[in-house]
């Protein structure tokens, strides 16, 4: 295979990771919603923790947008 | 890509100390602005007025929302790092919101320098640092015991140290590049959405309602995520800091 190709499928490939890191950031919230709504009164103490989550989430979600730019502008 | 690049400004290309180019860039330019701000900011709000104005009490939600987060973050320890996190989290959502002004309209262009790793990657150290700083100042060699957590099985420290430890050496790549990428990506994101509309409009009328106009719109929704985005990536970054100064301070 060409490896210009075989790069930009690489890249593409990478785009997975960030679909999923949207399922999983999703996933925090919604979860925090749900359980918020239950007990509206511990929600508040709870912010610094639902985005502790978020950040673990989002972070691998990035990394493969780094992925993805290093083999498009980099490799 | 033109808004990401960095140049020298005001004729300063030559300044040079021992080899390395020195120059005044666009970067540090829109540091200062960052920092002008901030210094604004707050100086506006220590009139310390018995009954606070709109001024003030802007100043003081903020320090009392970054106090009440390394309250519960750190505990009574946490109160020193104020100052410290205030500074971070002001100047990280200074530099955000500077970088997603409209100023293209009339002609002057917005940098964000925190869509920069070399740039974020020294925010991150200087919290790294004053992790292992604190850490070590405060704990001696005990601060190890941070890679074996309390009741740690004997025959699983062999696996758990080195998860431990590589998971405390990557934190600062990890606070660095979150900042980096999510300001590099909504940035990329917005020109991706903006070169839309305007090829749009460009091949014809066709195209212009088909493509262009739905961009535009998304486009909108879209900056304000990017606001909203500016406002979360500062604030992960300060809770992040302070989680790792909660470890420094109390050990698990």
């Amino acid at each position: 295979m060409d490896p210009q190709a075989a790069k930009l499928i690489g890249a593409g490939l990478a785009a997975i990771g960030a679909g999923m890191a949207a399922i999983g950031v999703g996933n925090v919230f919604g979860s925090f919603l749900e359980s918020a709504l239950r007990n509206p009164g511990a929600a508040d103490g709870q912010q610094g923790r639902l985005f502790i989550g978020f950040a673990a989430a989002e972070l691998l979600g990035l990394l493969s947008f780094v992925v993805a730019m290093i083999l498009i502008f980099v490799a | 890509m033109h808004q990401f690049a960095i140049h020298p400004m005001f004729g300063t290309e030559g300044w040079e100390i021992a080899g390395y180019n020195i120059a005044f860039t666009n970067s540090t330019l829109w540091m200062i602005l960052a920092a002008l701000g901030l210094l604004i900011f707050v100086f506006g709000g220590l009139k310390r007025e018995l009954v606070p104005g709109r001024w003030q009490m802007a100043v003081e939600y903020m320090t009392g929302f970054i106090d009440s987060m390394l309250a519960a973050n750190i505990g009574p320890a946490g109160k020193k790092y104020v100052p410290y996190i205030f500074s971070l989290f002001m100047f990280i959502l200074f530099a955000n919101v500077l970088g997603l002004l409209p100023i293209g309209i009339i002609g002057l262009h917005p940098f964000t320098f925190t869509s920069h790793f070399s740039a974020t990657g020294v925010l991150a150290i200087m919290s790294f640092a004053i992790v292992l700083i604190v850490g070590f100042w405060k704990h001696k060699l005990h601060f190890f015991s941070l890679f074996v957590p309390h009741g740690t099985p004997l025959a699983m420290i062999p696996i758990i140290f080195p998860i431990e430890l590589v998971s405390f050496l990557v934190r600062p790549f990890s606070l660095a590049l979150r900042l980096f990428v999510a300001m590099m990506a909504g940035h990329v994101l917005l020109k991706v959405l903006s070169s839309f509309v305007i090829s749009g409009i460009n091949a014809g009328a066709g195209f212009a309602a088909l493509v262009s106009i739905p961009s535009f719109i998304l486009m909108i929704g879209i900056s304000a995520l990017e606001i909203l985005v500016a406002a979360i990536q500062a604030y992960v970054f300060a809770l992040l800091t302070s989680l790792y100064l909660n470890d420094a301070e109390n050990l698990h």
